[in-house]
């Protein structure tokens, strides 16, 4: 029976205002950038305005789930929710890398050796571009985007990735002073994460400036610049998103707002921090090293 | 607690929400599923009227009504409409409705979550419709001619709609998504205490299967139009061979997303066939662990198979053989699912109502569909069928009765349990034999037209496809104009009629059977005791 008594005690949320304001946000920041995308000037106010509108609602919406956290509302049932749904959005988050990973591969493995004159489409090769070499990285036939240079790895890729391991560390280490209820810890080891993650953010910064400025590797530098810089871009994009959580995160510590046994959002970030982490892995693999 | 009628709220209402903010800010499952049954509808009549335009201008040869680009626009929001707008939102409907009730949960895991990802379709179908409507504003581009599949480089080059039209897909992506992590953790966290996986309805484990392939495809499909977006506006060239990429590889990721979509349109209907045909024929389901099996069975080999919509585009060999293989190696947990529904009705107590008719015309026809299917899953065949009029036939064969009579015959065989009163069982007959009369006489025709060499997706074709071409569209204007019938039906029954008890049916066996009809706003804040019989 106890087991159905906690059943009873399932929170189903009051009536919220914050999914309509969510898709009144997403349609507005959607048809800003089609309009911007398509030489509509007033289109880029859309565009910030939808996104003011958007960050209205993550603080809107996030503001109401702590309040109702603090309030001791959740029991476990709920927590487990929250688990198995950070769990499965971070699963399918691997599966849209997946589709620029796969793209990466066949490219390389696939596309760029039927331009290079394997199979069927080998005569094609003969007649319209027979001093076109297939190697990767490649710019192809076209040689879109003019000479470049490859990204290598060893130089700040490398520093990169020794500091995304290092925060997945000190992530780490802050989750272990949480468990100890040790507040110093915490708030140490996640100023440490942060600091890290900004830090890798800035290196990339520097190294797109330094691909556009000295390599001529750019966006348009044909299909090895168009996998560089959305695979690289996306994760990017992802660390900075992980990094502002984590100081959400970090500002909830320091409220106090964690105890040993209810911090599902601190995992929920670290578990995010962890698959951006990996995610890097395979971009220093695949992207910068092979 | 208080009891309110889940459709009619000027009946009772006490401490629950009245008025547009119950509908709008609802963190309620039975209202979010009429919302996404409601919109579903909408859009099936949108997609409807689209393809009766298209049968209407292909009555004749020549060019009567429409001209090519938008008849190639029609086509394209036809499937956009009718896949994303009918279909997902209307299985989507009936998993919020029964789910919580079939598994004895108070409501979905993660209401809110469960309102935004309902919201955010009416958010894409504006999208879907501006890319329609944009082109014929000055300044406002070509049309979408590419079809669904948007395949570069005319995806490229299309104006500013396929902008409309590749954020739309975002939308519907990022709202697939929610709804299945939404799903999942029902499933998997909410069922009553004593349920176990293998004692769940097997509605259930149909959503179950589906969703995880949602999460698992549709991200894809969102990373491949991100991809399309770039090279349209930013100067990448993923699809591009002057820079090295492929247009082949759009194929790729838009299959990849589209043959698991084939499953996430027909597994739903399949759970809903499962419930239906041990009601009606009053005997438990043949063989429940061997459909779970197949429909896992089905989901994983589902996913990696998806270039056999691509054999022309000159695959190795060792490649399309691969897919040859693997794509008719499905029809074995397929067959098995349908031999399992026979075996159900071996030596049942059968009554044919109007959920039962729809589901022996699935299995006739659905049969039927996977037959040509495996047709086409043939490499040396499919180089003569490949975009051909037979393709036409072959995928509505599956889709309308794998997909949408099995919706059909679930809104016909909960619409009493939702709404409290008996649908109207002689007009529900009447429907089923006009729209399956209508649906034969649209499409079993095509076959003969791919056969004899008729191109789809083309405005205009040879004179000697008239006959063929005039019956089908014949039969497509019965079929479209039967779905008002259905309208009709579904308001009749709303707003009144013999009131049902709370078993409905006679044979009907679950937890959704012991609530009352219709159930009180909130149902199973007690979850229910399971014993062995109810789950069976």
């Amino acid at each position: 029976m106890s087991s159905s008594e906690q059943r009873t005690a399932y929170f189903i949320p009051e009536p919220s205002p914050w999914p309509i304001v969510g898709m009144v946000s997403l349609l507005t920041t959607l048809i800003g950038a089609v309009l911007a995308m398509n030489g509509v000037v007033v289109g880029k106010f859309i565009v910030m305005g939808g996104l003011l509108l958007f960050a209205y609602l993550l603080f809107g919406w996030f503001r109401d789930v702590i309040s109702e956290n603090l309030a001791d509302r959740y029991n476990q049932q709920v927590d487990r929710s929250f688990r198995m749904g950070m769990f499965w959005f971070i699963a399918s988050e691997v599966f849209f890398f997946l589709a620029f990973f796969g793209a990466l591969f066949y490219i390389r493995n696939i596309a760029l050796p039927w331009l290079g004159g394997d199979g069927y489409l080998g005569a094609t090769r003969e007649i319209l571009y027979s001093q076109f070499d297939p190697a990767w990285p490649s710019h192809g036939p076209g040689a879109l985007g003019g000479d470049f240079k490859a990204m290598g790895a060893w130089g700040i890729p490398a520093i990169n990735t020794l500091l995304l391991l290092s925060s997945g560390a000190t992530i780490t280490w802050a989750h272990w002073g949480l468990k100890q209820d040790n507040q110093k810890t915490l708030v140490r080891g996640l100023m440490a994460t942060i600091g890290l993650g900004l830090l890798f953010v800035g290196f990339q910064a520097y190294e797109y400036i330094h691909a556009y400025g000295e390599l001529n590797l750019t966006l348009q530098s044909g299909v090895y610049g168009s996998t560089f810089y959305m695979l690289t871009g996306f994760h990017g994009f992802h660390v900075t998103m992980g990094a502002i959580m984590l100081m959400a995160i970090l500002g909830r510590s320091m409220k106090g707002h964690f105890s040993t046994h209810n911090h599902f959002a601190f995992e929920a970030v670290a578990w995010y921090w962890h698959f951006v982490d990996v995610v890097w892995l395979g971009l220093f693999i695949f992207v910068y090293w092979f | 607690m208080s009891y309110t009628n889940a459709l009619h709220d000027e009946a009772h209402h006490h401490d629950n929400p009245t008025g547009w903010r119950r509908w709008l800010f609802s963190t309620n499952h039975k209202d979010i599923g009429t919302l996404y049954l409601l919109f579903a509808l909408t859009m099936l009549f949108m997609g409807g009227a689209s393809a009766m335009l298209i049968r209407a201008e292909l009555f004749q040869p020549g060019i009567q009504l429409l001209d090519p680009d938008l008849y190639n626009n029609l086509v394209t929001n036809h499937a956009l409409l009718m896949i994303f707008g009918a279909v997902m939102p209307a299985a989507a409907g009936l998993a919020n409705w029964m789910i919580p009730l079939m598994i004895g949960a108070p409501d979905m895991a993660l209401p809110r979550m469960n309102n935004l990802s309902f919201w955010i379709l009416p958010a894409a179908g504006t999208m879907l419709i501006l890319s329609f409507v944009v082109p014929f504003f000055p300044g406002g581009g070509s049309q979408i001619n590419t079809g669904w599949t948007l395949y570069p480089p005319l995806s490229v080059q299309v104006g500013m709609s396929m902008d409309f039209l590749i954020f739309a897909i975002h939308l519907l992506g990022i709202s697939s998504v929610l709804a299945s992590i939404n799903i999942i953790v029902t499933l998997l966290n909410m069922r009553a205490p004593g349920m176990t996986l293998m004692q769940m309805p097997i509605f259930c484990w149909t959503w179950l299967v589906t969703a995880f392939l949602l999460i698992l495809v549709v991200p894809v499909l969102a990373g491949g139009v991100t991809m399309l977006l770039f090279d349209r506006h930013f100067g990448t060239s993923f699809f591009d061979a002057a820079g090295g990429g492929d247009p082949v590889l759009f194929q790729h990721l838009f299959w990849f997303f589209g043959h698991p979509e084939v499953y996430v349109l027909l597994l739903p209907s399949i759970g809903v066939l499962s419930h239906i045909i041990p009601t009606f024929a009053r005997k438990p389901l043949f063989g429940y662990k061997s459909m779970v099996g197949a429909m896992i069975a089905v989901g994983t080999i589902g996913m990696v198979v998806w270039a056999h919509h691509q054999y022309t585009i000159g695959m190795s060999l060792g490649a399309v053989s691969y897919f040859m293989i693997g794509t008719i190696i499905i029809s074995i947990p397929v067959g098995l699912m349908i031999f399992n529904f026979i075996a159900t009705m071996w030596r049942g107590a059968m009554t044919f109502e109007t959920p039962m008719l729809f589901a022996v015309a699935i299995i006739l026809m659905f049969t039927f569909g996977g037959l040509s299917g495996v047709m086409l899953a043939v490499v040396p065949a499919d180089m003569q069928y490949h975009d051909s009029m037979f393709v036409v036939a072959h995928f509505h064969y599956v889709l309308m009765p794998g997909a949408v009579f099995g919706l059909f015959a679930g809104v016909f065989y909960w619409l009493p349990k939702w709404t409290g009163h008996m649908y109207d069982e002689r007009l529900g007959k009447i429907f089923f034999w006009i729209n399956v009369t209508g649906f034969n006489l649209t499409f079993f025709p095509q076959h003969f037209l791919g056969l004899a060499g008729m191109p789809r997706r083309i405005i205009d074709y040879n004179v000697m496809f008239t006959e063929f071409n005039a019956i089908s569209s014949v039969g497509a204007m019965i079929f479209g104009f039967s779905h008002l019938l259905l309208l009709y039906i579904i308001i009749k029954t709303i707003r009144g009629g013999e009131p049902a008890t709370n078993r409905v049916w006679e044979g009907a066996k679950g937890l959704e059977w012991e609530v009352a009809s219709p159930p009180p706003f909130h149902t199973w804040e007690t979850p229910p005791l399971i014993r062995q019989e109810q789950t069976s």
